[in-house]
Protein backbone atom coordinates (compact mmCIF):
# COMPACT_ATOMS: atom_id res chain seq x y z
CA UNK A 1 0.00 0.00 0.00
CA UNK A 2 2.80 2.82 0.93
CA UNK A 3 4.68 1.26 -1.75
CA UNK A 4 1.84 2.50 -4.27
CA UNK A 5 1.23 5.47 -2.61
CA UNK A 6 4.72 6.55 -2.65
CA UNK A 7 5.18 7.66 -6.29
CA UNK A 8 5.85 10.89 -6.72
CA UNK A 9 2.48 12.91 -8.30
CA UNK A 10 3.45 15.68 -10.28
CA UNK A 11 1.69 18.74 -8.97
CA UNK A 12 -0.95 20.21 -11.31
CA UNK A 13 -0.98 23.71 -9.79
CA UNK A 14 -1.88 26.10 -12.35
CA UNK A 15 0.69 29.06 -12.92
CA UNK A 16 -1.08 31.73 -10.96
CA UNK A 17 -0.46 35.65 -10.54
CA UNK A 18 1.74 36.15 -7.57
CA UNK A 19 -0.35 38.13 -5.18
CA UNK A 20 1.23 37.85 -1.63
CA UNK A 21 -1.59 35.96 0.03
CA UNK A 22 -0.47 33.12 -2.23
CA UNK A 23 3.06 33.26 -1.31
CA UNK A 24 2.38 33.56 2.46
CA UNK A 25 -0.44 30.94 2.37
CA UNK A 26 0.97 27.72 1.35
CA UNK A 27 3.90 28.45 4.28
CA UNK A 28 0.66 28.53 6.95
CA UNK A 29 -0.45 25.54 5.91
CA UNK A 30 2.67 23.09 6.24
CA UNK A 31 3.19 25.16 9.80
CA UNK A 32 1.91 22.22 11.79
CA UNK A 33 3.63 19.68 9.81
CA UNK A 34 6.71 20.85 10.80
CA UNK A 35 5.80 22.01 14.15
CA UNK A 36 5.02 18.58 15.09
CA UNK A 37 7.97 16.93 12.90
CA UNK A 38 10.53 19.26 14.92
CA UNK A 39 8.38 18.34 18.52
CA UNK A 40 8.00 14.93 18.24
CA UNK A 41 10.42 13.94 15.74
CA UNK A 42 14.01 15.91 15.19
CA UNK A 43 13.74 17.11 19.00
CA UNK A 44 13.77 13.29 20.14
CA UNK A 45 16.49 12.29 17.44
CA UNK A 46 18.70 15.27 19.02
CA UNK A 47 18.01 14.66 22.23
CA UNK A 48 18.92 11.12 21.51
CA UNK A 49 22.19 12.11 19.91
CA UNK A 50 22.59 13.92 23.39
CA UNK A 51 22.27 11.40 25.42
CA UNK A 52 24.76 9.14 23.79
CA UNK A 53 26.95 12.31 24.62
CA UNK A 54 26.18 12.41 28.17
CA UNK A 55 26.79 10.03 31.37
CA UNK A 56 23.02 9.26 31.66
CA UNK A 57 21.77 6.68 34.20
CA UNK A 58 18.81 6.54 36.49
CA UNK A 59 20.19 9.51 38.81
CA UNK A 60 20.88 11.87 36.13
CA UNK A 61 16.97 10.97 34.86
CA UNK A 62 15.45 11.76 38.21
CA UNK A 63 17.98 14.99 39.13
CA UNK A 64 18.59 16.06 35.34
CA UNK A 65 21.96 17.10 35.52
CA UNK A 66 23.99 15.15 32.90
CA UNK A 67 27.31 15.67 32.69
CA UNK A 68 29.04 15.83 29.07
CA UNK A 69 31.62 12.85 28.49
CA UNK A 70 32.26 13.21 25.13
CA UNK A 71 32.32 9.88 23.03
CA UNK A 72 33.07 7.67 25.77
CA UNK A 73 29.61 5.78 25.45
CA UNK A 74 30.59 4.79 22.07
CA UNK A 75 33.95 4.03 23.27
CA UNK A 76 32.53 1.43 25.49
CA UNK A 77 29.75 0.05 23.27
CA UNK A 78 32.27 -0.52 20.24
CA UNK A 79 34.59 -2.01 22.63
CA UNK A 80 32.14 -4.55 24.21
CA UNK A 81 32.53 -7.68 22.63
CA UNK A 82 28.70 -8.63 23.39
CA UNK A 83 27.88 -5.63 20.96
CA UNK A 84 30.10 -7.36 18.63
CA UNK A 85 28.05 -10.46 19.23
CA UNK A 86 24.87 -8.45 18.61
CA UNK A 87 25.49 -6.97 15.62
CA UNK A 88 26.64 -10.14 14.38
CA UNK A 89 23.41 -11.70 15.23
CA UNK A 90 21.08 -8.99 13.77
CA UNK A 91 23.25 -9.47 10.72
CA UNK A 92 22.53 -13.13 10.36
CA UNK A 93 18.65 -12.51 11.40
CA UNK A 94 18.45 -10.09 8.87
CA UNK A 95 20.20 -12.06 6.00
CA UNK A 96 17.95 -14.96 6.80
CA UNK A 97 14.91 -13.49 7.15
CA UNK A 98 15.03 -11.21 3.79
CA UNK A 99 16.43 -14.37 1.93
CA UNK A 100 13.46 -16.61 3.08
CA UNK A 101 11.17 -13.52 2.06
CA UNK A 102 12.55 -12.77 -1.11
CA UNK A 103 12.74 -16.26 -2.54
CA UNK A 104 9.33 -17.42 -1.15
CA UNK A 105 7.09 -13.68 -2.13
CA UNK A 106 8.62 -14.42 -5.46
CA UNK A 107 7.11 -17.98 -5.69
CA UNK A 108 3.97 -16.73 -4.18
CA UNK A 109 3.88 -14.02 -6.42
CA UNK A 110 4.78 -16.20 -9.76
CA UNK A 111 2.32 -18.73 -8.51
CA UNK A 112 -0.66 -16.12 -8.37
CA UNK A 113 0.56 -15.14 -12.16
CA UNK A 114 -0.15 -18.66 -13.14
CA UNK A 115 -3.39 -19.40 -11.22
CA UNK A 116 -6.98 -19.34 -12.39
CA UNK A 117 -9.32 -16.85 -10.91
CA UNK A 118 -11.32 -18.13 -7.68
CA UNK A 119 -7.66 -20.22 -6.77
CA UNK A 120 -5.82 -16.58 -7.08
CA UNK A 121 -8.99 -14.66 -5.29
CA UNK A 122 -8.69 -17.01 -2.59
CA UNK A 123 -4.63 -17.14 -2.50
CA UNK A 124 -4.94 -13.37 -2.49
CA UNK A 125 -7.31 -13.49 0.20
CA UNK A 126 -5.29 -15.82 2.30
CA UNK A 127 -2.51 -13.13 2.09
CA UNK A 128 -4.53 -10.60 3.05
CA UNK A 129 -5.86 -12.38 6.10
CA UNK A 130 -2.35 -12.78 7.44
CA UNK A 131 -1.47 -9.07 6.32
CA UNK A 132 -4.56 -7.65 8.24
CA UNK A 133 -3.06 -9.85 11.36
CA UNK A 134 -2.04 -7.42 14.31
CA UNK A 135 1.84 -8.25 15.27
CA UNK A 136 0.58 -8.97 18.91
CA UNK A 137 -2.24 -11.21 17.97
CA UNK A 138 0.41 -12.85 16.00
CA UNK A 139 2.52 -13.28 18.52
CA UNK A 140 0.13 -14.07 21.03
CA UNK A 141 -1.13 -17.13 18.38
CA UNK A 142 2.27 -18.23 17.56
CA UNK A 143 3.22 -18.75 21.38
CA UNK A 144 0.17 -21.07 21.56
CA UNK A 145 1.25 -22.86 18.34
CA UNK A 146 4.17 -23.60 20.18
CA UNK A 147 3.40 -24.18 23.63
CA UNK A 148 5.03 -27.35 24.69
CA UNK A 149 2.19 -29.51 26.18
CA UNK A 150 -0.52 -29.02 23.82
CA UNK A 151 0.70 -27.30 21.12
CA UNK A 152 -0.29 -28.05 17.71
CA UNK A 153 2.83 -27.91 16.53
CA UNK A 154 4.27 -30.40 19.07
CA UNK A 155 1.50 -32.52 18.25
CA UNK A 156 2.02 -32.40 14.63
CA UNK A 157 5.54 -33.70 14.74
CA UNK A 158 4.72 -36.15 17.34
CA UNK A 159 2.22 -37.54 14.59
CA UNK A 160 4.64 -37.77 12.25
CA UNK A 161 6.87 -39.92 14.01
CA UNK A 162 9.64 -37.35 15.73
CA UNK A 163 8.90 -38.22 19.23
CA UNK A 164 11.41 -36.36 20.48
CA UNK A 165 8.88 -33.84 20.27
CA UNK A 166 6.69 -34.80 22.39
CA UNK A 167 5.93 -31.77 25.25
CA UNK A 168 9.57 -29.88 23.79
CA UNK A 169 9.74 -26.39 25.15
CA UNK A 170 10.61 -24.62 22.07
CA UNK A 171 11.62 -21.24 23.96
CA UNK A 172 13.87 -22.80 26.52
CA UNK A 173 15.75 -22.95 23.62
CA UNK A 174 17.70 -20.62 22.16
CA UNK A 175 18.13 -21.90 18.37
CA UNK A 176 14.56 -22.94 18.52
CA UNK A 177 13.53 -20.07 19.53
CA UNK A 178 14.88 -18.13 16.88
CA UNK A 179 13.48 -20.22 14.26
CA UNK A 180 9.99 -19.36 15.45
CA UNK A 181 10.85 -15.71 15.35
CA UNK A 182 12.33 -16.13 11.52
CA UNK A 183 9.03 -17.94 10.72
CA UNK A 184 7.17 -15.65 12.47
CA UNK A 185 8.43 -12.62 10.55
CA UNK A 186 8.82 -14.67 7.44
CA UNK A 187 5.26 -15.42 7.49
CA UNK A 188 4.27 -11.76 8.66
CA UNK A 189 6.28 -10.20 5.80
CA UNK A 190 5.36 -12.38 2.74
CA UNK A 191 1.78 -11.17 2.38
CA UNK A 192 3.56 -7.46 1.01
CA UNK A 193 5.76 -8.59 -0.90
CA UNK A 194 4.01 -11.15 -2.97
CA UNK A 195 1.41 -9.03 -3.71
CA UNK A 196 3.74 -6.22 -4.72
CA UNK A 197 5.54 -8.59 -6.70
CA UNK A 198 2.43 -9.90 -8.21
CA UNK A 199 0.91 -6.33 -9.10
CA UNK A 200 4.52 -5.81 -10.91
CA UNK A 201 4.35 -9.19 -12.56
CA UNK A 202 1.52 -8.78 -14.31
CA UNK A 203 2.99 -5.58 -16.04
CA UNK A 204 5.46 -7.12 -17.86
CA UNK A 205 3.71 -7.40 -21.63
CA UNK A 206 2.76 -11.29 -22.21
CA UNK A 207 4.11 -10.91 -26.17
CA UNK A 208 7.49 -11.47 -24.54
CA UNK A 209 6.76 -14.21 -22.26
CA UNK A 210 4.99 -15.93 -25.29
CA UNK A 211 7.76 -15.64 -27.86
CA UNK A 212 10.48 -16.78 -25.17
CA UNK A 213 8.04 -19.51 -24.89
CA UNK A 214 7.68 -20.53 -28.88
CA UNK A 215 11.90 -20.00 -28.60
CA UNK A 216 11.48 -22.42 -26.08
CA UNK A 217 12.86 -21.56 -22.85
CA UNK A 218 12.11 -22.91 -19.73
CA UNK A 219 10.64 -21.71 -16.63
CA UNK A 220 13.72 -20.48 -14.81
CA UNK A 221 14.92 -19.42 -18.49
CA UNK A 222 11.93 -17.35 -18.95
CA UNK A 223 12.43 -15.71 -15.07
CA UNK A 224 15.75 -15.03 -15.34
CA UNK A 225 15.67 -13.18 -19.21
CA UNK A 226 13.10 -11.67 -18.87
CA UNK A 227 11.08 -11.37 -15.67
CA UNK A 228 13.72 -10.93 -13.15
CA UNK A 229 15.57 -8.01 -15.49
CA UNK A 230 12.30 -6.18 -16.17
CA UNK A 231 11.22 -5.76 -12.29
CA UNK A 232 14.95 -5.86 -11.24
CA UNK A 233 13.96 -1.93 -9.68
CA UNK A 234 10.99 -3.62 -7.99
CA UNK A 235 13.04 -6.50 -6.67
CA UNK A 236 15.47 -4.22 -4.82
CA UNK A 237 12.96 -1.61 -3.53
CA UNK A 238 11.01 -4.22 -1.80
CA UNK A 239 13.89 -5.96 -0.93
CA UNK A 240 15.74 -3.06 1.02
CA UNK A 241 12.63 -2.24 2.59
CA UNK A 242 12.21 -5.98 4.07
CA UNK A 243 15.76 -4.99 5.17
CA UNK A 244 14.88 -2.29 7.09
CA UNK A 245 11.87 -3.87 8.81
CA UNK A 246 13.47 -6.99 10.07
CA UNK A 247 16.54 -4.81 11.04
CA UNK A 248 14.26 -2.52 13.48
CA UNK A 249 11.75 -5.76 14.34
CA UNK A 250 11.18 -5.14 18.01
CA UNK A 251 7.99 -6.33 19.07
CA UNK A 252 7.69 -9.83 17.70
CA UNK A 253 11.21 -10.59 19.94
CA UNK A 254 10.29 -8.63 22.66
CA UNK A 255 7.47 -9.98 23.49
CA UNK A 256 7.74 -13.90 22.41
CA UNK A 257 11.31 -13.60 23.98
CA UNK A 258 12.52 -10.14 25.26
CA UNK A 259 16.21 -11.62 23.74
CA UNK A 260 16.33 -14.65 25.34
CA UNK A 261 17.01 -17.48 26.50
CA UNK A 262 20.37 -16.04 26.98
CA UNK A 263 21.22 -13.68 24.54
CA UNK A 264 20.17 -15.99 21.72
CA UNK A 265 17.09 -13.67 20.27
CA UNK A 266 18.75 -10.32 21.27
CA UNK A 267 19.10 -7.90 17.99
CA UNK A 268 20.26 -4.29 17.90
CA UNK A 269 17.19 -2.73 18.55
CA UNK A 270 16.38 -5.31 21.49
CA UNK A 271 19.85 -4.85 22.63
CA UNK A 272 19.27 -0.88 23.45
CA UNK A 273 16.29 -1.64 24.67
CA UNK A 274 17.72 -3.76 27.54
CA UNK A 275 20.82 -1.64 28.25
CA UNK A 276 18.18 1.37 28.72
CA UNK A 277 15.71 -0.63 30.36
CA UNK A 278 17.12 -3.14 32.39
CA UNK A 279 20.88 -1.55 33.20
CA UNK A 280 19.04 1.75 33.49
CA UNK A 281 21.96 2.92 31.12
CA UNK A 282 20.02 5.12 29.45
CA UNK A 283 23.52 6.95 27.49
CA UNK A 284 24.71 3.36 26.38
CA UNK A 285 21.24 2.37 25.40
CA UNK A 286 21.27 5.53 23.54
CA UNK A 287 24.85 4.90 21.92
CA UNK A 288 23.62 1.68 20.45
CA UNK A 289 20.18 2.85 19.06
CA UNK A 290 22.43 5.68 16.95
CA UNK A 291 24.91 2.82 15.59
CA UNK A 292 21.49 1.67 14.91
CA UNK A 293 20.26 4.23 13.31
CA UNK A 294 23.31 4.87 11.01
CA UNK A 295 22.72 0.71 9.78
CA UNK A 296 19.60 1.61 8.72
CA UNK A 297 20.44 4.70 7.15
CA UNK A 298 22.94 2.82 4.87
CA UNK A 299 19.76 0.66 3.75
CA UNK A 300 17.72 3.82 3.34
CA UNK A 301 20.25 5.41 0.97
CA UNK A 302 19.88 2.14 -1.30
CA UNK A 303 16.09 2.02 -0.79
CA UNK A 304 16.22 5.82 -2.27
CA UNK A 305 18.52 5.09 -4.62
CA UNK A 306 16.47 2.10 -6.00
CA UNK A 307 13.14 4.57 -5.67
CA UNK A 308 14.72 7.04 -7.57
CA UNK A 309 15.93 4.05 -10.23
CA UNK A 310 12.28 2.85 -10.27
CA UNK A 311 10.69 6.12 -11.02
CA UNK A 312 13.08 6.93 -13.82
CA UNK A 313 12.29 3.29 -15.62
CA UNK A 314 8.47 3.89 -14.73
CA UNK B 1 -2.18 -31.95 -16.65
CA UNK B 2 0.68 -32.29 -14.01
CA UNK B 3 1.33 -28.69 -13.93
CA UNK B 4 -1.74 -27.90 -13.06
CA UNK B 5 -2.72 -30.47 -9.82
CA UNK B 6 1.13 -28.51 -8.42
CA UNK B 7 0.08 -25.42 -8.87
CA UNK B 8 -3.27 -25.97 -7.38
CA UNK B 9 -1.35 -28.21 -4.50
CA UNK B 10 0.47 -25.02 -4.43
CA UNK B 11 -2.11 -22.92 -4.11
CA UNK B 12 -3.96 -24.17 -1.53
CA UNK B 13 -0.67 -25.05 0.59
CA UNK B 14 -0.12 -21.04 0.44
CA UNK B 15 -3.33 -20.89 1.49
CA UNK B 16 -3.70 -23.38 4.38
CA UNK B 17 -0.23 -22.04 5.56
CA UNK B 18 -1.53 -17.85 5.82
CA UNK B 19 -4.79 -19.06 7.36
CA UNK B 20 -4.10 -21.59 9.72
CA UNK B 21 -2.35 -19.73 12.49
CA UNK B 22 -5.90 -17.35 12.59
CA UNK B 23 -8.16 -20.09 12.42
CA UNK B 24 -6.48 -21.36 14.81
CA UNK B 25 -6.91 -18.42 17.06
CA UNK B 26 -10.39 -18.12 16.19
CA UNK B 27 -10.90 -22.00 16.52
CA UNK B 28 -9.56 -22.23 19.90
CA UNK B 29 -11.68 -18.91 20.76
CA UNK B 30 -14.31 -21.42 20.35
CA UNK B 31 -13.65 -24.74 21.89
CA UNK B 32 -14.93 -26.26 25.07
CA UNK B 33 -11.96 -26.48 27.59
CA UNK B 34 -11.72 -29.92 27.51
CA UNK B 35 -11.25 -29.78 23.65
CA UNK B 36 -8.47 -27.56 24.08
CA UNK B 37 -7.23 -29.59 26.56
CA UNK B 38 -7.23 -33.21 25.16
CA UNK B 39 -4.51 -35.04 24.05
CA UNK B 40 -5.84 -35.13 19.93
CA UNK B 41 -7.09 -31.80 19.07
CA UNK B 42 -9.71 -31.34 16.86
CA UNK B 43 -9.11 -29.32 13.70
CA UNK B 44 -13.24 -28.83 12.91
CA UNK B 45 -15.39 -27.21 15.42
CA UNK B 46 -17.73 -30.04 17.50
CA UNK B 47 -19.39 -28.26 19.78
CA UNK B 48 -19.07 -24.30 20.33
CA UNK B 49 -18.74 -22.12 23.45
CA UNK B 50 -18.65 -18.40 24.00
CA UNK B 51 -17.36 -19.16 27.35
CA UNK B 52 -13.87 -17.96 26.66
CA UNK B 53 -14.90 -14.93 25.64
CA UNK B 54 -16.94 -14.41 29.06
CA UNK B 55 -13.83 -14.81 30.59
CA UNK B 56 -11.90 -12.10 28.21
CA UNK B 57 -14.09 -9.74 28.58
CA UNK B 58 -14.78 -10.38 32.54
CA UNK B 59 -11.32 -9.79 33.23
CA UNK B 60 -10.11 -6.62 35.06
CA UNK B 61 -9.73 -3.30 33.04
CA UNK B 62 -11.30 -4.85 29.92
CA UNK B 63 -13.15 -1.98 28.96
CA UNK B 64 -10.71 0.88 30.01
CA UNK B 65 -8.29 -0.87 27.70
CA UNK B 66 -10.43 -1.02 24.53
CA UNK B 67 -11.51 2.79 25.91
CA UNK B 68 -8.38 3.97 26.10
CA UNK B 69 -7.22 1.88 22.81
CA UNK B 70 -9.87 3.69 20.71
CA UNK B 71 -9.19 7.33 22.55
CA UNK B 72 -5.37 7.31 21.65
CA UNK B 73 -5.91 5.95 18.01
CA UNK B 74 -8.91 7.92 17.35
CA UNK B 75 -7.33 10.84 18.71
CA UNK B 76 -4.18 10.28 16.75
CA UNK B 77 -6.58 9.79 12.88
CA UNK B 78 -8.10 12.80 13.71
CA UNK B 79 -5.03 15.36 14.30
CA UNK B 80 -3.13 13.53 11.73
CA UNK B 81 -5.75 14.02 9.00
CA UNK B 82 -6.45 18.12 9.77
CA UNK B 83 -2.52 18.68 9.93
CA UNK B 84 -2.18 16.56 6.52
CA UNK B 85 -5.04 17.85 4.80
CA UNK B 86 -3.74 21.12 4.93
CA UNK B 87 -0.12 20.21 4.00
CA UNK B 88 -1.18 17.88 0.76
CA UNK B 89 -3.13 20.84 -0.43
CA UNK B 90 -0.30 23.09 -0.13
CA UNK B 91 1.70 20.34 -1.84
CA UNK B 92 -0.74 19.27 -4.52
CA UNK B 93 -2.39 22.62 -5.36
CA UNK B 94 -0.06 25.28 -4.50
CA UNK B 95 3.42 26.26 -5.90
CA UNK B 96 5.97 27.72 -3.64
CA UNK B 97 9.64 27.97 -3.12
CA UNK B 98 10.82 24.66 -1.40
CA UNK B 99 7.91 22.15 -2.15
CA UNK B 100 10.57 19.90 -3.08
CA UNK B 101 12.30 19.74 -0.15
CA UNK B 102 9.15 19.57 2.23
CA UNK B 103 7.88 16.30 0.06
CA UNK B 104 11.69 15.07 0.54
CA UNK B 105 11.50 15.53 4.61
CA UNK B 106 7.73 14.01 4.22
CA UNK B 107 9.27 10.97 2.29
CA UNK B 108 11.90 10.93 5.26
CA UNK B 109 9.73 11.26 8.05
CA UNK B 110 7.95 8.25 6.77
CA UNK B 111 10.92 5.59 7.52
CA UNK B 112 11.92 7.01 10.56
CA UNK B 113 13.35 3.95 12.82
CA UNK B 114 10.39 4.78 15.85
CA UNK B 115 12.18 1.97 17.58
CA UNK B 116 15.20 4.15 18.24
CA UNK B 117 13.45 6.60 19.70
CA UNK B 118 12.25 4.97 23.03
CA UNK B 119 14.59 6.05 25.03
CA UNK B 120 14.47 9.72 24.29
CA UNK B 121 10.73 9.97 24.08
CA UNK B 122 10.40 8.25 27.60
CA UNK B 123 13.11 10.60 28.59
CA UNK B 124 11.51 13.59 27.83
CA UNK B 125 7.41 12.33 27.97
CA UNK B 126 9.30 12.11 32.17
CA UNK B 127 10.62 15.65 31.92
CA UNK B 128 7.27 17.21 30.78
CA UNK B 129 5.44 15.09 33.13
CA UNK B 130 3.26 13.26 30.04
CA UNK B 131 4.45 10.37 30.94
CA UNK B 132 1.94 7.76 31.97
CA UNK B 133 -0.63 9.88 29.93
CA UNK B 134 -2.73 8.85 26.87
CA UNK B 135 -1.30 12.19 25.81
CA UNK B 136 2.03 11.06 24.72
CA UNK B 137 0.94 8.31 23.50
CA UNK B 138 -1.43 10.20 21.13
CA UNK B 139 1.32 12.34 20.11
CA UNK B 140 3.95 9.56 19.21
CA UNK B 141 0.59 7.77 17.43
CA UNK B 142 -0.12 11.39 15.47
CA UNK B 143 3.31 11.33 14.26
CA UNK B 144 4.12 7.65 13.65
CA UNK B 145 0.62 8.02 10.74
CA UNK B 146 1.64 12.16 9.40
CA UNK B 147 3.71 11.43 6.63
CA UNK B 148 1.98 8.64 5.32
CA UNK B 149 -1.02 10.70 5.73
CA UNK B 150 0.10 13.26 3.98
CA UNK B 151 1.69 11.25 1.27
CA UNK B 152 -1.45 9.57 0.51
CA UNK B 153 -3.50 12.42 0.53
CA UNK B 154 -1.48 13.78 -1.54
CA UNK B 155 -1.92 11.51 -4.15
CA UNK B 156 -5.84 11.44 -3.88
CA UNK B 157 -5.91 15.61 -4.08
CA UNK B 158 -3.46 15.41 -7.06
CA UNK B 159 -6.32 12.89 -8.94
CA UNK B 160 -8.58 15.14 -8.65
CA UNK B 161 -8.35 18.01 -12.00
CA UNK B 162 -7.89 21.17 -10.77
CA UNK B 163 -10.71 22.23 -13.86
CA UNK B 164 -13.25 21.32 -10.88
CA UNK B 165 -11.89 23.71 -8.45
CA UNK B 166 -11.68 26.30 -11.19
CA UNK B 167 -14.97 25.69 -12.57
CA UNK B 168 -16.26 26.13 -9.03
CA UNK B 169 -14.63 29.50 -9.05
CA UNK B 170 -15.70 30.94 -11.88
CA UNK B 171 -19.27 30.28 -10.83
CA UNK B 172 -18.97 32.20 -8.16
CA UNK B 173 -17.03 30.35 -5.04
CA UNK B 174 -14.04 31.19 -2.90
CA UNK B 175 -11.08 29.16 -3.08
CA UNK B 176 -12.39 28.02 0.06
CA UNK B 177 -15.82 27.15 -0.55
CA UNK B 178 -14.61 25.44 -4.12
CA UNK B 179 -12.28 23.63 -1.94
CA UNK B 180 -15.18 22.79 0.75
CA UNK B 181 -17.59 21.81 -1.74
CA UNK B 182 -16.00 20.42 -4.61
CA UNK B 183 -13.15 18.61 -3.82
CA UNK B 184 -14.00 17.63 -0.02
CA UNK B 185 -16.52 15.47 -1.52
CA UNK B 186 -14.33 13.67 -4.05
CA UNK B 187 -11.73 13.56 -1.59
CA UNK B 188 -13.86 11.70 1.33
CA UNK B 189 -13.15 8.51 0.11
CA UNK B 190 -9.67 8.57 0.36
CA UNK B 191 -9.98 10.29 3.72
CA UNK B 192 -11.58 7.34 5.23
CA UNK B 193 -9.13 4.83 3.43
CA UNK B 194 -6.13 6.86 5.04
CA UNK B 195 -7.45 7.11 8.29
CA UNK B 196 -8.46 3.47 8.45
CA UNK B 197 -5.05 2.62 7.62
CA UNK B 198 -3.39 5.10 10.10
CA UNK B 199 -6.05 3.79 12.76
CA UNK B 200 -4.51 0.12 12.34
CA UNK B 201 -0.85 1.64 12.93
CA UNK B 202 -2.41 3.60 15.92
CA UNK B 203 -4.20 0.17 17.17
CA UNK B 204 -1.44 -2.20 17.00
CA UNK B 205 1.39 -0.45 18.14
CA UNK B 206 3.05 -2.21 21.34
CA UNK B 207 6.67 -0.69 21.99
CA UNK B 208 6.12 2.81 23.25
CA UNK B 209 2.36 1.93 24.82
CA UNK B 210 4.96 -0.25 26.88
CA UNK B 211 6.95 1.96 27.61
CA UNK B 212 5.38 5.07 28.36
CA UNK B 213 2.50 3.84 30.34
CA UNK B 214 3.84 1.96 33.33
CA UNK B 215 2.32 3.44 36.69
CA UNK B 216 -1.35 2.75 36.70
CA UNK B 217 -1.84 -0.61 34.52
CA UNK B 218 -5.58 0.73 34.17
CA UNK B 219 -3.83 3.13 31.30
CA UNK B 220 -2.69 0.53 29.22
CA UNK B 221 -3.66 -0.12 25.73
CA UNK B 222 -4.94 -3.39 24.32
CA UNK B 223 -1.18 -4.49 23.01
CA UNK B 224 0.14 -3.80 26.09
CA UNK B 225 -2.40 -5.96 28.21
CA UNK B 226 -2.59 -8.94 25.07
CA UNK B 227 1.49 -9.31 25.63
CA UNK B 228 1.31 -9.68 29.03
CA UNK B 229 -1.87 -12.76 29.00
CA UNK B 230 0.23 -14.98 30.83
CA UNK B 231 -0.28 -12.58 33.94
CA UNK B 232 -4.11 -12.24 32.92
CA UNK B 233 -5.03 -15.61 31.97
CA UNK B 234 -2.41 -17.84 33.04
CA UNK B 235 -2.45 -21.05 30.75
CA UNK B 236 -6.54 -20.50 29.69
CA UNK B 237 -5.57 -20.63 25.98
CA UNK B 238 -9.39 -20.43 25.51
CA UNK B 239 -9.47 -17.10 27.04
CA UNK B 240 -6.09 -15.88 25.48
CA UNK B 241 -7.54 -16.48 21.77
CA UNK B 242 -10.51 -14.99 22.70
CA UNK B 243 -8.98 -11.51 23.90
CA UNK B 244 -6.78 -12.03 20.55
CA UNK B 245 -9.74 -12.62 18.31
CA UNK B 246 -11.65 -9.77 20.21
CA UNK B 247 -8.38 -7.37 19.74
CA UNK B 248 -8.00 -8.41 15.97
CA UNK B 249 -11.92 -7.62 14.99
CA UNK B 250 -11.64 -3.84 14.39
CA UNK B 251 -8.73 -4.49 12.08
CA UNK B 252 -10.22 -7.31 10.18
CA UNK B 253 -13.36 -4.92 9.50
CA UNK B 254 -11.47 -2.31 8.54
CA UNK B 255 -9.63 -4.51 6.17
CA UNK B 256 -13.01 -5.70 4.56
CA UNK B 257 -14.24 -2.22 4.44
CA UNK B 258 -10.94 -1.73 2.36
CA UNK B 259 -10.42 -4.69 0.32
CA UNK B 260 -11.96 -3.71 -2.94
CA UNK B 261 -10.74 -0.32 -2.61
CA UNK B 262 -7.16 -1.62 -2.35
CA UNK B 263 -7.40 -4.66 -4.85
CA UNK B 264 -9.09 -2.29 -7.51
CA UNK B 265 -6.18 0.10 -6.60
CA UNK B 266 -3.46 -2.36 -7.59
CA UNK B 267 -5.36 -3.29 -10.51
CA UNK B 268 -6.20 -0.36 -11.63
CA UNK B 269 -2.35 0.85 -11.36
CA UNK B 270 -1.44 -2.50 -13.01
CA UNK B 271 -3.67 -3.07 -15.60
CA UNK B 272 -3.56 0.16 -17.46
CA UNK B 273 -1.70 0.37 -20.87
Amino acid sequence: MTLLAERPVQATAPAEPRRRKRVVLPYLLIAPTLLATAYLLLYPLARNVIISLQEFGLPQLVRGDAKFVGLANYARVLADPEFWSVVRRTLWFTAINVVLIMVLSTLVALLLVRLGKWLRLLVMGGLVLTWATPIIAATTVFQWLFQSRLGVVNWALVAMGFEEYRDYTWFADGEATFGILVTLIVWQSIPFAALSLYAAMITVPQELYESARIDGAGAWRVFSTITFPMLRAMFGLIACLEVIWVVKAFVQIWVISQGGPGQATTTLPVYAFQVAQSLQRYDLGAAVSMLMVVLLVLALLAYFRQLYRQEREA
Amino acid sequence: MIGRISRTTAALLVFVVSVFPVYWMVLTAFKPTRDIQSATPTFLPASITFEHFGTAVAARGFFSFWRNSLLVAGGAVVLALLVALLAAFAVARLQWKGRRAFVLMVFIAQMTPWEALLIPIYVIARDTGMLDTLWILTLVYFMMTLPFTIVTLRGFLAAIPVDLEEAAQVDGCSRGQAFRRVVFPLLAPGLLATSLFGFITAWNEFAFANVLIIKDQDDRTLPVWLSSFNNTFGTDWGATMAASTLFMLPVLLIFVVLQGRVTTGIVGGAVKG
